[in-house]
């Protein structure tokens, strides 16, 4: 649950109208994802941003080079694993590949 | 110098220059404990066996930072009570399934019928209820300010839909009152901190001033690699051998100074502290937890559903509040690795793989069973 994982914003879908929800595609470790950008909102990321993800939401703007950093890091810890799984499992909805 | 991963190490010669530094500040006349605040960190110290790095003289000591294992096992038991009401699901991340209270796990109850789901997002939780408008989707929310944020929008959004069959039962807890109780405890030895990753990202560097004014203890946010935990623990040195104490940031590629002030504001609209809470191995800490706040009443698992309020104690043999202090390392609890077993946890630290005790039965304590394995096997030839 204390994973965070890198994932680099393909595109925003920009406001819901539905419900006031900001999301993004992603690609999370290879898999696009949708993740909820509401935490950034005070400076919301655009497409090709690196990003945070912690329990399907962007928590933290980064750098590619600290997203390559932490995903290495996750590997060995032997938590890619671990991380892949929580990034499959983010129900939010698969993204239109 | 035993340098077990230093071939995985990205900048194997920064790390031995800043292990080298460490060794040459430490006085050799004085012990250092410094307590890392978070179990990522405690995972990434043993994972990468930092401790071989450093002189004997400096002391890791793992702090409350896993919120599967301060969790109390009465929440638990409260929790599951809550997932046996007809037509409910009781939905939590991965880590809760195994975390037993005194009926079983969520998987256990799973096993005997009852609707329990993994889910890896708080968003998720609230998806299934949408899906399925029959069925009540209590979410289990744990975590500290890394993962209230969510939670609180997840609420937000459950409003904005008029979910009605959507609640959070909230185990959500926060990182400050903790350090502090390790403070006020009087058998507290801790010579400096190093702070939360994560948890930082969120509330930034202003809460933890109190810990270097009041307390003079110097605390450093660090990020997770190894060079970033060497260099914490060499920023600690440097401020114990001026005299100083202050807060600083070793991790500012990814931690703001001010935190993150969105999270910060759907936090304070949704939660509220509560007077007290219980945490495993701790006691009860004023002013340590969240709740729901009024507003959000209709969505909240504690005010819809009738909460028996279970209160478990920890087996008296059990010394997890001991270890959490570092006044014991892991292996000098009576239970560890013979009662207490990351398969049959007795104690909130061997819990889950972010806890002290289990992280050292994981590496540490394997790896002398190992050694010891491979000498019979030496001696039998």
């Amino acid at each position: 649950m204390c994973l965070a994982i890198p994932g680099k914003i393909l595109e925003t879908t920009g406001q819901d109208s539905n419900d006031d929800m900001h999301l993004a595609v992603v690609d999370v470790m290879g898999v696009r994802r949708k993740v909820d950008l509401s935490l950034l909102i005070d400076d919301l990321p655009v497409a090709g941003d690196w990003v945070l993800i912690h329990v399907g939401f962007a928590m933290s703007k980064i750098s590619q080079e600290q997203a390559q950093d932490t995903l290495r890091i996750l590997d060995t810890l032997g938590e890619s694993d671990a991380a892949f799984e929580e990034v499959q499992g983010y129900g939010l909805g698969e993204a239109p590949s | 110098m035993s340098m077990r991963f230093v071939d995985e190490f990205r900048e194997p010669e920064l790390i031995t220059r800043t292990a080298d530094e460490i060794r040459r500040l430490a006085d050799p006349d004085r012990q250092y404990r410094f307590m890392e605040v978070c179990g990522g960190h405690t995972h990434s110290i043993y994972r990468f066996g930092l401790k071989d790095l450093l002189p004997a003289n400096i002391d890791l000591v793992h702090g409350p930072g896993c919120p599967v294992c301060v969790l109390p096992m009465g929440r638990i038991d409260d929790g599951l009570s809550i997932g046996e009401q007809p037509a409910t699901a009781f939905t939590a991340f991965g880590d809760m399934m195994r975390v037993p209270g005194t009926r079983g796990t969520p998987l256990e109850f799973k096993a005997r019928g009852m609707d329990v789901r993994i889910v890896y997002s708080p968003a998720d939780a609230l998806r299934l209820a949408q899906k399925h408008p029959s069925t009540h989707v209590m979410f289990f929310a744990i975590g500290f300010e890394t993962t209230a944020p969510s939670t609180a929008i997840t609420l937000m959004r459950a409003r904005s839909l008029g979910l009605k069959n959507f609640s959070v039962f909230s185990n959500h807890v926060t990182i400050i009152p903790a350090i502090r109780a390790i403070l006020d405890s009087p058998d507290m030895r801790i010579d400096g901190f190093i702070g939360p990753g994560h948890v930082s990202t969120v509330i930034g560097c202003r809460p933890y001033e109190w810990i270097a004014k009041n307390e003079n203890k110097p605390i450093v946010v660090a990020g997770f690699e190894p060079l970033d935990i060497l260099q914490s623990i060499l920023m600690l040195l440097r401020q114990l051998r001026a005299g100083e104490s202050k807060v600083e940031n070793q991790y500012k590629r990814v931690v703001p100074w001010d935190g993150n002030r969105a999270a910060l504001k759907a936090m304070a609209e949704v939660f509220e502290l509560r007077p007290y809470f219980e945490w495993r191995g701790l006691g009860f800490i004023s002013q340590s937890a969240l709740r729901i706040r009024e507003a959000w009443a209709a969505w909240d698992a504690e005010r819809i559903f009738p909460v028996p309020g279970v209160r478990v104690t920890d087996p008296k043999a059990a010394q997890c509040g001991e270890v959490l202090k570092g006044v014991l390392k892991p292996a000098q609890c009576k239970l560890f690795g013979k009662e207490c077993t990351p398969e049959r946890p007795v104690g909130a630290l061997m819990v889950s793989n972010e806890g002290s005790c289990a992280a050292y039965y994981h590496y540490e304590h394997r790896k002398t069973y190992q050694n010891q394995a491979a000498l019979t096997q030496v001696s039998a030839v």
